[in-house]
């Protein structure tokens, strides 16, 4: 029982709610790439000697490698020389001092987003850093979480104020040689966040960052790095948005999560970037690499992700598992439609004695899209006792999208267990029928039946976001039904 | 009530239903009896407005309103209520939730306010007994895992809390053991009212041991070949179909059907 051509038509139009530009006066660069850029670059961002020869290596690095063309994506070809690398609100000063600084349109922007930024409306129980376009415009809650001895500030600040730490561990689980796109973010990183919480300590609050792309013919480049020191736990999660444009814009970020002896991150997306428009044109580019580094014993890495934004999404939180008894879990949502394209998942990699992972992956396509589950799950000769389990499942609404699963599997160890499982179901017919025949409206079933598919993944999210994903997936799929 | 002339339904360009008409009256249960292959299915699908049958000609009116004008969701808010013979899961979206959505979206027809979630359990606990069905099942997936016998019961339940003005049956007696017969049984009987019409499909004249018929219609290649009392339902059980001059080859395949639906 398919509900009509013209239904579905009148409901995908729904338009996409994020898609307003803000007009502000903004610095950018002139688009093209070279050292002298990158110099430039960490000029404006004040940064130490040693920031600066590291992206210039990367960079060196970058222009011999190759755009990474196995994912089963098809787009043209990005010309690297028509972006522009830097774009930030112009201010009243150099740095704003406090949020009476910053550009009044911006802090409108946020809130229009539903993400409070003023001292008096904050987000309650959640510290939010914000980043818009190339650079970090606030992060509150800052002096409650200096108490409890945990950073929480923009990437660029740690550089300046946190040299130590940014040396050791930026780029020690994802080095700028590991692919094309993290190559060229080292280079060309502007802005994003940066986590430390110390021995013992539990983060008192949810942190959160809020990715906004503005500015036209712009990549957005960050970079997050959050280190949880032994025993300690942090919770954070990121939502992205942009504007609706007719051209495509890259976003290549880089995430690196180092997780010490007994330490816990658990690391939630909702990643909701302008994804086009019905007939596939505009949206944005998400080339991310995203790794957690389980270096300690008993350490555990959650990476949760509802993905339902973007043209074209490459991306693939994994786990190092180094340290003993460290577990890492993947838990992702992926959804398409109309034209849009995701090529996702995850890889575990299990180094240390007796770790162990789970991977639930949801992929759900409609319209003429294409969704990818990419998966690694690789044994090292010294992973005595280790295990993975795996559960991908695809939904399919109507008949011209396509789900794909390509599961890798290597072992060099022989106690290692494998599990797994892979299904692919149909809205079916008859369960339109089921619920329309009971009084229910065909947008509210197919939204029903995704939550309903989507269960397993929405209760890892912390709960004021689950909430927000379910709505966010109603507003995706509205209508869907072809 | 519910008024059908002259209704002509195919499938796949096959013509099934080929002139049917029946007249139901508020407070009366009607029984549609037939060999497999008679249409009785798609009658039932038709009048609740499944889109996989075209209906070529003829006219349907619910209290004097044209039914085929409008699509499935509306039928279901003005009362048409369809009990599934075979009804299909839906992993992960807990009984109980869809349950109130259909509830909520009838009651949201009908101008009233939506029930939140514990006045709704309170309400689905006590109807949840009316069909001996375990309150466990409410928290479950629709469907997922249930057995033959559970599945009915469910939709039996999903009758009594949605009160419909029109409840077509649609085979409701298969794969159900004796004892189980008798619990979905009792939930019909209990739907009875003055203002509310039910017509029971069903290919075996033992539900109507039951569910006490008012009117019998044998159904036969898509037209309504014989019509009577209570007493016609028992005389097909003792001479079969053949008397009408219906062959009933169907029937062995069917029994077979609803022993592996048990």
């Amino acid at each position: 029982m398919a509900t009509t051509d013209q239904e579905v038509n009148e409901l995908i139009k729904r338009e996409y709610e994020h898609g307003f530009v803000t007009e502000i006066e903004v610095d950018t660069f002139e688009p093209g790439l070279n050292e002298d850029v990158i110099a430039r670059l960490s000029a404006i961002k004040k940064e130490p000697e040693f920031m600066l020869e590291w992206r210039l290596k990367a960079y060196r690095r970058w222009l011999e490698m190759q755009e990474p063309d196995w994912a089963h994506l098809g787009y043209e070809k990005i010309d690297y020389d028509s972006i522009s690398y830097y774009s930030a609100p112009k201010r009243k000063e150099d740095m704003p001092q406090s949020l009476d600084d910053v550009d009044p349109e911006l802090l409108r922007t946020y809130e229009k987003l539903g993400i409070p930024l003023h001292e008096r409306e904050k987000l309650a129980g959640v510290a939010v850093d914000a980043v818009f376009d190339s650079v970090s415009v606030a992060t509150t809650f800052k002096e409650p979480l200096a108490k409890a001895g945990v950073i929480f500030c923009s990437i660029s600040e740690a550089v300046r104020d946190y040299p130590e730490l940014v040396q050791k561990y930026l780029g020690s689980v994802v080095p700028h040689t590991d692919n094309f796109f993290a190559g060229l973010n080292a280079a060309v990183f502007s802005d994003g966040t940066f986590v430390y919480v110390p021995k013992g300590v539990r983060c008192p609050m949810e942190l959160s960052t809020y990715f906004r792309i503005n500015a036209a013919n712009t990549g957005q480049f960050e970079r997050t790095l959050i280190i949880a020191d032994e025993g300690s736990y942090v919770s954070y999660l990121e939502g992205c948005t942009a504007p609706m444009r007719d051209e495509n814009q890259l976003h290549a970020a880089v995430v690196e999560l180092v997780a010490l002896d007994d330490a816990q991150i658990k690391y939630s997306t909702v990643q909701n970037w302008y994804p086009g428009d019905e007939n596939g044109k505009g949206g944005i580019f998400n080339f991310v690499t995203k790794r957690a580094a389980c270096i300690g014993k008993n350490s555990k890495v959650s990476w949760t992700q509802v993905e339902t934004g973007s043209a074209i999404t490459w991306k693939y939180p994994s786990c190092i598992l180094r340290g003993e008894n460290s577990v890492g879990e993947f838990y992702s949502v992926a959804l398409t439609h109309n034209y849009q394209q995701a090529d996702t998942g995850t890889k575990m990699i299990h180094l240390g004695k007796n770790t162990s992972s789970t991977i639930i992956s949801k992929g759900i396509s409609a319209g003429k899209s294409s969704n990818v589950y990419r998966g690694l799950v690789k044994f090292g000769p010294r992973a005595e006792g280790a295990r993975n389990f795996t559960q991908c499942d695809s939904l399919l609404i109507g008949d011209r999208c396509g789900a794909h699963t390509f599961p890798y599997i290597e072992s060099l160890n022989k106690s290692a267990i494998v599990e797994h499982e892979a299904t692919t179901s149909k809205v079916s017919d008859e369960q339109m029928f089921l619920c329309r025949q009971r009084g229910i409206n065909p947008e509210q079933a197919v939204s029903m039946i995704v939550n309903g598919f989507c269960k397993e993944v929405f209760k890892e999210l912390p709960m004021e976001f689950a909430v927000e994903a379910g709505k966010l997936l109603e507003v995706s799929l509205e209508g869907s039904v072809g | 009530m519910l008024s059908i002339k002259n209704l002509h339904a195919s499938v796949e360009g096959k013509e099934i239903l080929k002139g049917i008409n029946l007249e139901i009256k508020a407070g009366e249960v009607h029984a549609i009896m037939g060999p497999n292959g008679s249409g009785k299915s798609t009658l039932s699908q038709v009048l609740a407005g499944n889109d996989a049958f075209e209906v070529t000609s003829g006219d349907v009116t619910l209290n004097g309103e044209n039914l085929l004008a409008k699509v499935t969701e509306e039928r279901a808010r003005e009362g048409v209520f369809l009990a599934f013979q075979y009804p299909v899961e839906i992993p992960g979206v807990s009984n109980l939730q869809f349950m109130r959505t259909a509830v909520n979206a009838m009651r949201h027809h009908k101008g009233e306010p939506e029930m939140n979630a514990a006045e709704f359990m309170k309400l689905a606990r006590e109807v949840s007994k009316q069909v001996d069905l375990d309150p466990a099942f409410l928290k479950r997936g629709v469907n997922e895992g249930f057995s033959g016998g559970e599945k009915k019961r469910n939709e039996i339940m999903q009758a009594l809390l949605l009160q419909p003005k029109l409840a077509i049956l649609d085979e409701t007696d298969s794969g159900l053991d004796i004892d189980a017969l008798k619990v979905v049984s009792d939930g019909v009987n209990a739907l009875r009212a003055e203002d509310r019409a039910i017509l029971m499909v069903t290919h075996y004249q033992r539900l109507l041991d039951y569910i006490v018929p008012d009117y019998v219609h044998v159904l036969a290649d898509g037209k309504i070949v014989k019509s009577g009392g209570r007493e016609l339902a028992l005389e097909l059980e003792e001479r079969g179909y053949g008397w009408l001059g219906i062959k009933d080859e169907a029937t062995a395949d069917s029994s077979a059907l609803s022993n592996s639906a048990n």
